[in-house]
């Protein structure tokens, strides 16, 4: 007879067997930061095999690749800079005039400008990414962290986590139209695809606020409980949403949890054990599969996004933090 | 740097949607509510502290109600709330309740008191039954979230039960159960002291034994002092029961520091000196805390201390609660104590009042002189509800009545 841990090996085999089968050309880079190791990690998402670890700037944070796919725009917290890393030589080519402390960005749809939270410094930094010039500077709340631009490129919203808002700013005119307030600690804000809904985790209070994009106002605000895990433990950060609008996945630090939420209910289906205190996720661009990472194991989880499995879990860099897959 | 529109300066464009937005909360378009908060400081004669490092700053508290009080109003321009900040100090001796009466009647109803416990007993008289809600900011003393428990207190500071708790648990983790106690003679000592007691029977610590410090040490700072200090603690310290830390119960910093590196057997030194539980840490960089630290020396001028934290939570429990709950005194002070009410202090959990007494339910941090060495509770210290209840004074065993 198998023992469990046989059983567990055969079922990774025959759910990997069928993503690959099913995704045989799907090979994209997955590209992650580790915060305390000062480096960039490069996965396959093919063989899950780390292929290079890239030095980088102290206390690399958020991470983004440019829409060709060329340049990694590196949030070095320690820095004062967001470093652009050319993925094909490998070499920093320059940094964006970020302001101080830049932890999160975001890319507006058409690829520029780039919009950086700097979290010293309670502003939202807009930089063109052609002359690599600052744009505008907008005054936000307290330690601004997570930014998110609509789909339709006419919305940015920052959240800030003292301040304990989302800010939407207007991105022709660069002014605050409405501010929604949201749980403690407000870390990050995304969109769902259509653009009809943003959605915030709220880092101290545990919770996820949906929010009307057009109203601005709560559709609802989203609990988690875990048996076992203390609720002070149950700390969302990262949340990506499936491009049908359907599934969400919801990081939730310290409780070593991934929630999956149905989308559009937005009841909680279930919670995936991943690594120790898990930041951030990234799905590849046929979301086969959701890369987790996890800070205190120094790992990435990579999750079976059809099978709601976790897969594999591959050591990485110290402390890794962000994640973001290549396009192509 | 520029930035787009000056502090207080109506937001362009639409800051407000129009008609009462529920998600937003904003008040009419236009005007700003004011929330003055006062801050009131008893100046106590103290000692000079052996190390001129703990000489407390000139402004300590009141830049971290100052830098709260930033953090408020930046929330408060898209709340259209603006909070001010009064701060009276009063001479040793001088008339604390008189002070107390001018913020109160200027319309100062949340005050935060840095003051000894009796000074604050007697604040608390005095305004009894007005709408004034106080914040204990400074004074540790166990029988204020006892039996001195006050209806109109808030207490941001930590209490010594909770220190010894974070200590103890600690100390019980990294297996060093057995604790050599020196203390000294004054009366806070022995309030500490009671603190360790407890301690050690909750989480499992034994006290081998428990040793007065009565004389004075010689010449403190001066040119032969070292020496003398450098003789004189080992044979203080000498023919102690076996034990593994020794523990120093002196508040005033009479001795304290002159233990670690100097004791007959080579043993780590924790309490009030070497190892210790505080609020916070100005090496404290989890949990975003370190911006907190930059955002406080840039404005300070120097490292944020323990008690600039307990400032900085009172005026940010205020501005909190004032930005989900309103302006006014009597919505603001329920939220304060409300189920909903959760402030990010840096701690890695919110921060809330405990029912029963008032108390700041918060993790605390065990640290040396340079670092942060952990922060309690510690793993395995299990608890009903929350874990941080195992520090303190837990509901069951609560003599607060409040009056």
């Amino acid at each position: 007879m198998a023992s469990s841990a046989e059983r567990a090996a055969i079922v990774v085999a025959a759910t990997m067997g069928v993503i690959f089968a099913a995704h045989p050309a799907a090979a994209y880079t997955v590209y992650i930061s580790n915060e305390k190791g000062n480096s960039i990690t490069v996965l396959d998402s093919v063989t899950l095999e780390v292929k290079e670890t890239i030095p980088v700037g102290q206390r690399p944070r958020g991470i983004i690749l440019t829409n060709d796919d060329k340049y990694l725009l590196i949030c070095a917290s320690d820095e004062d800079a967001v470093q652009m890393l050319d993925v094909t030589s490998r070499e920093l080519v320059g940094d964006l005039p970020s302001g101080p402390d830049p932890e999160l960005l975001d890319l507006h749809p058409s690829g520029s400008p780039v919009y950086i939270a700097n979290e010293d410094d309670n502003l939202l930094t807009v930089i063109d990414l052609a002359d690599k010039k600052v744009v505008a500077e907008v005054e936000v709340g307290v330690e601004p962290e997570g930014v998110g631009a609509s789909p339709d490129g006419k919305t940015v919203v920052v959240t800030s986590e003292t301040t304990n808002m989302a800010h939407f700013i207007d991105t022709g005119s660069y002014e605050i139209t409405d501010n929604v307030l949201v749980g403690s600690r407000p870390r990050f804000a995304e969109f769902t695809a259509d653009g009809s809904r943003l959605w915030v985790t709220s880092e101290v209070a545990g919770v996820v606020t949906v929010i009307d994009a057009k109203t601005r106002k709560i559709i609802k605000t989203i609990g988690f409980a875990i048996p076992g895990v203390q609720p002070e433990h149950i700390q969302p950060v990262g949340v990506r949403i499936t491009k049908d609008g359907a599934k969400a996945f919801v990081a939730l630090g310290p409780a070593n949890r991934v929630a999956v939420i149905d989308a559009k209910t937005l009841d909680v289906e279930e919670y995936l054990l991943v690594g120790q205190r898990v930041w951030q996720l990234a799905f590849t661009p046929d979301e086969a599969l959701l890369f987790v990472t996890n800070g205190n194991s120094n790992d990435v989880s990579v999750i079976d996004v059809p099978n709601l499995k976790v897969v594999k879990s591959i050591p990485v860099g110290t402390a890794p933090w962000g994640v973001t897959v290549s396009q192509h | 740097m520029t930035s787009l529109f000056l502090l207080f300066a109506p937001l362009p464009g639409r800051a407000a949607t129009e008609g009462g937005d529920e998600a937003t909360r904003l008040p009419p378009a236009g005007e700003f509510a004011t929330v003055p908060i006062g801050y009131l400081k008893q100046e106590v004669k103290r000692f000079i502290p052996l190390s001129r490092l703990n000489v407390e700053p000139e402004d300590l508290g009141i830049a971290g109600a100052e830098i709260a009080l930033k953090d408020n109003n930046t929330t408060g321009r898209f709340t259209k709330q603006q909070f001010t900040l009064e701060v009276e100090r009063v001479p040793a001796g001088g008339d604390a309740v008189q002070a107390l009466e001018t913020l109160v009647e200027s319309g100062h109803h949340f005050v935060l008191v840095d003051a000894p416990a009796e000074t604050l007993l007697r604040l608390s008289d005095a305004v009894k039954g007005k709408d004034v809600l106080l914040f204990n900011i400074r004074a540790p003393d166990v029988s204020l979230r006892q039996e001195d428990c006050r209806a109109n207190v808030l207490h941001t500071a930590p209490d010594r039960a909770m220190l010894a708790d974070a200590l103890a648990q600690y100390l019980v983790w990294k297996k060093w159960p057995r604790w050599f106690v020196v203390k000294g003679v004054f009366p806070e000592d022995l309030a500490y002291l009671d603190a360790l007691r407890r301690a050690a029977k909750r989480f499992g610590g034994t006290i081998v034994e428990e040793r007065e410090y009565k004389e004075t040490p010689g010449a403190r700072r001066s040119d032969s002092g070292q020496l003398q200090i450098q003789r004189q603690m080992p044979v203080f310290t000498q023919g102690a029961p076996s034990y593994d830390v020794v523990v120093v119960a002196d508040e005033k910093e009479v001795f304290g520091p002159y233990l670690p590196y100097r004791t007959w057997d080579p043993r780590p030194v924790a309490g009030t000196a070497g190892l210790t539980a505080m609020s916070w840490h100005p090496a404290h960089e989890q949990w975003g805390a370190t911006q907190m630290q930059n955002r406080f020396q840039r404005f300070a001028k120097r490292f944020m201390l323990p008690l600039d934290y307990q400032a900085w939570v009172a005026v940010r429990a205020v501005g909190e609660s004032a930005s989900r709950a309103g302006s006014d005194f009597a919505p603001i002070n329920a939220y304060l104590r409300g189920d909903e009410f959760g402030l990010a202090a840096f701690k890695g959990q919110k921060v809330t009042f405990r029912t029963w007494d008032g108390q700041l339910r918060q993790p605390i941090i065990v640290a040396g002189p340079d670092l942060p060495v952990s922060m309690s509770p510690q793993e395995g210290f299990l608890h009903e509800r929350a874990e941080v209840d195992t520090l303190g004074i837990d509901e069951p065993e609560s003599k607060c009545k409040f009056q």
